[in-house]
C-alpha cells in the first residue's frame, strides 16, 4: 500500500488534476488557517483580560472604614467609623492563620516640590507588605521597610513617572523632594505595571503619615492579603468572619454593609475570569464551527472527486485494479492533499498570529498565539475526517461494478 | 480457451425481468478470432461482459481456459480480468489525464510489474501498434484511429488469454476502422485469441468465425473465410 511505486502513482494523478488538487488543498488550508488564527484571537482576548485586571496580586482583601447606615447598640446612623492601630494589631492576631500580610494605606493627595518642578500626586502611608499587593517593582533602592515604619523616617518612595517628571534625567535617589510641606528622602523608584496612575505615585511610611496628621493613630484603609493556598472560597469565608468580627468590635449593625466595606480582589477577578472563559468559549464555538465547515468542505469535495473519477475507476477496474486498491488510490490522494495543505494552512496561521504581536491591542486582542498541540490536534482531526470523508464514497466507487462505470457516458 | 455451457442472464427492469441471454452453448479454442453478431438487444453485449467478467452470470458455467469463473468477489475478478482478459472498447475508455505510455503501462502497475520494466514493455507495445512516437501524448491529442490503437496497446500490454473487443471500430470511419481491423488481425496471427462485438457485417467477415445472436439465444456459428483488412488500407 505504501510501495514508491504506489506514491507515484498518486503524484502523477495529483500533479496532472491541478484543479481538483488546489480546491481540496485550499479548503483545508483555509479551514485550519481559520481556526488558528480565531483560535489565537480566543487567546489574545484572555491575554488582554489578564493584563487588564491581573496586575495587582489576587489574593487581597481591602477592608475601608466608611458611615454607618442603621442605628445600632444606641449608637445614631451616619456614624464615622475609624481605624486605628490597635484594629489591625487585632486583625493579625485573630485571623492569623488565613493572613498571609497586612498593611495600612493612608491615601492623601498634594503638592510635590522638588527644585522648581512640582505637581500633585496621589501619596499614600504604607507599611512594607504594601509592595506585594501591588506587585511593585523596585527600579533603583528599596521599598519602606520595618525600619522606616519604626522610626516613623521621612523616606519617600517614588513612582517611575514621578521621578521623571520631577528629575528628569537626573537620578532620584537620595535628593530631598517636598510632600505637603514635609522634607522626604527618595530612597527607591519604582515601576509597575498597571498603567501610568499607578507610577504617579509615592509610597511613604504610614508612621510618618500618622505623625504628619498630628501624631494620630488613625488608619485609613486595612489592605490584608490570605494566605493563597486558603482559594477564593476560603477567602470568601474568611472575609465573613472578619466582616462579623470588625462589625461587632466597632458596633457596626450586621446588616449595615456601609460602616465597613470589603473588597476581595479574588472576586473581581473571578468574575472577569469568567467572562473571559464565556469569551473564549464563544470564540472557539466559532473555530471548532469553521473546522467543521472544512470537514463539510473537504467531504463534498470528495464526493465530487469520486463522482468525477467514476469512469476512470471503472477503467481502472477493467483493467484490473482490486477494491481495495481503488479505495486505497482515492484515500491515500486525500489524505497527501488534506495533510500537506491542513499543515501548510496551520503554519500560516500560526505565522500571522506571530507577526501580529500587539498590533491589534486596540480591538483588545494581545500577543494571539495558539498551544501547538491544539493546532496540530486540528489538523489530523480534519486530516481524519477527511480521510472518512474520502473513505466512503471511495468505498461505494470501489464496489461499482465496471460495466456500470463503463456505461456512464 | 473458453467453454461456455448454457448461459442464462436476465436483468430486472422494475417490476418485469428481462430474459436476456437464453441458453448460450459456446467455447472458442486458442488463437480464434471470433466475431459475435447480432441487431441491438440481441444479448451481444451481455455476453461479452459475462465473458470479461464484468458481469455475472445467473445459470449455466462458464470456465476461461480451465478455471472455472463463478461467484468471484470484487477482488478475484480483478485479478482475474488483470491476468486472463484485454479489453477495447467502443469509447476507447483511455484515462485522459495520462499520457499514451502510462494508459499502456496502466494494466502492468497492477500486475505489480517494476516502473521500468513497465515503461518498456509499455513503449514495446505502442511500437507494436506504430504509436511510438505518441508515446508522451495526451488522448485528447490523439486521433479516434490512434486512441484505439493505443487502447489495443493498452490491452495487449497485460499478455492477456483473451482480447474482447466491444465494437471496437463503432466510433470510427471506415478507413480507421480497417486499420484497427489490420491490427487485430495481425495480433491475432501472432496466436492471441481475440472476440469481437459488432454489429457491422464487413468487420464481422474480417473474422475467422461468426457466431450470430438474436433475442438471447445463437442462431448462427459458422466458419467464414477472412477478409483481410490489409487490403484497404
Amino acid at each position: 500500500m505504501f510501495s514508491r511505486d504506489n506514491w507515484q502513482e498518486i503524484f502523477e494523478t495529483i500533479q496532472k488534476n491541478k484543479l481538483r488538487t488546489f480546491l481540496s488543498g485550499f479548503t483545508v488550508a483555509i479551514g485550519i488557517f481559520i481556526f488558528v488564527v480565531l483560535f489565537g484571537f480566543g487567546n489574545g482576548l484572555t491575554n488582554t483580560f489578564n493584563k487588564f485586571f491581573g496586575d495587582d496580586a489576587t489574593n487581597v482583601i481591602f477592608v475601608s472604614p466608611g458611615q454607618t447606615s442603621v442605628p445600632y447598640k444606641g449608637y445614631k446612623a451616619n456614624r464615622i467609623i475609624e481605624f486605628d492601630n490597635s484594629d489591625l494589631k487585632d486583625i493579625e492576631k485573630n485571623f492569623a492563620m488565613f493572613i498571609d500580610y497586612t498593611t495600612p494605606r493612608l491615601s492623601r493627595s498634594g503638592l510635590v516640590k522638588y527644585n522648581n518642578e512640582s505637581n500633585n500626586y496621589p501619596n499614600r502611608g504604607v507599611g512594607p507588605a504594601h509592595q506585594y499587593n501591588e506587585k511593585t517593582i523596585m527600579m533603583f533602592g528599596r521599598y519602606i521597610n520595618q525600619n522606616d515604619i519604626k522610626e516613623k523616617a521621612k523616606v519617600a518612595v517614588i513612582g517611575r513617572l514621578v521621578a521623571q517628571d520631577l528629575f528628569k534625567d537626573k537620578n532620584p535617589m537620595g535628593e530631598f523632594i517636598d510632600i505637603g510641606g514635609s522634607s522626604f528622602k527618595v530612597v527607591g523608584v519604582f515601576q509597575d505595571e498597571g498603567g501610568d496612575n499607578e507610577e504617579r505615585v509615592i509610597y511613604i511610611p504610614y508612621t510618618t503619615r500618622q505623625l504628619i496628621d498630628k501624631n494620630t493613630d488613625k488608619l485609613n484603609q486595612i489592605i490584608i492579603g490570605f494566605k493563597p493556598e486558603i482559594g477564593y472560597a476560603g477567602s470568601i469565608a474568611f472575609q465573613n468572619s472578619l466582616k462579623k468580627y470588625l462589625q461587632s468590635k466597632k458596633n457596626v449593625s450586621p446588616k449595615d454593609e456601609k460602616g465597613i466595606s470589603f473588597r476581595n480582589i479574588g472576586d473581581g477577578l473571578n468574575r472577569n475570569q469568567q467572562l473571559a472563559v464565556v469569551l473564549k468559549l464563544i470564540v472557539s464555538l466559532v473555530a471548532l464551527g469553521t473546522i467543521i465547515a472544512g470537514i463539510i468542505g473537504i467531504s463534498n469535495i470528495m464526493v465530487f472527486v469520486v463522482k468525477e473519477r467514476t469512469k476512470e475507476l471503472g477503467v481502472r477496474k477493467a483493467l484490473g485494479a482490486t477494491p481495495k486498491s481503488v479505495i486505497s488510490t482515492i484515500l491515500l490522494e486525500s489524505i497527501f492533499i488534506t495533510t500537506v495543505s491542513g499543515f501548510i494552512g496551520m503554519i500560516i496561521g500560526i505565522a500571522v498570529l506571530n507577526s501580529l504581536g500587539e498590533s491589534l491591542e486596540k480591538y483588545f486582542i494581545t500577543d494571539p498565539y495558539i498551544d501547538t498541540g491544539v493546532a496540530v490536534f486540528a489538523t489530523i482531526l480534519l486530516i481524519v475526517c477527511g480521510g472518512i470523508a474520502g473513505y466512503i464514497p471511495a468505498k461505494r466507487a470501489a464496489r461499482i461494478k465496471p460495466i456500470v462505470a463503463l456505461r456512464d457516458e | 480457451m473458453i467453454e461456455i455451457k448454457n448461459l442464462h442472464k436476465s436483468y430486472k427492469m422494475g417490476s418485469n425481468t428481462l430474459h436476456v441471454l437464453k441458453g448460450i452453448n459456446f467455447s472458442v479454442e486458442e488463437g480464434e478470432l471470433v466475431a459475435i453478431m447480432g441487431s441491438s438487444g440481441s444479448g451481444k453485449s451481455t455476453l461479452l461482459n459475462i465473458l470479461g467478467m464484468l458481469d455475472e452470470l445467473d445459470e449455466g458455467s462458464y470456465n476461461l481456459d480451465g478455471v472455472p469463473i463463478k461467484n468471484l468477489n470484487e477482488t478475484k475478478a480483478a485479478q482475474y480480468r488483470n491476468k486472463f482478459l484485454g479489453f477495447v472498447f467502443q469509447s476507447f475508455n483511455l484515462i485522459n489525464y495520462k499520457n499514451a505510455l502510462e494508459n499502456v503501462a496502466l494494466p502492468l502497475y497492477y500486475q505489480k510489474v517494476g516502473r521500468k520494466e513497465r515503461q518498456e514493455k509499455a513503449l514495446k507495445y505502442l511500437e507494436q501498434v506504430g504509436l511510438k512516437e505518441w508515446a508522451t501524448h495526451l488522448p485528447s491529442e490523439l486521433s479516434g484511429g490512434q486512441k484505439q490503437r493505443v487502447a489495443i496497446a493498452r490491452a495487449m500490454a497485460a499478455e492477456p488469454k483473451v482480447l474482447l473487443a466491444d465494437e471496437p471500430t463503432g466510433a470510427l470511419d471506415s478507413k480507421t476502422s480497417y486499420e484497427v481491423m489490420d491490427l487485430i488481425q495481425k495480433i491475432n496471427d501472432a496466436g492471441n485469441t481475440i472476440l469481437v462485438v459488432t454489429h457491422e457485417p464487413d468487420i464481422a467477415h474480417m473474422c475467422k468465425r461468426i457466431v450470430h445472436l438474436k433475442d438471447g439465444v445463437i442462431v448462427e456459428d459458422k466458419k467464414v473465410k477472412q477478409v483481410r483488412a490489409s487490403q484497404y488500407v
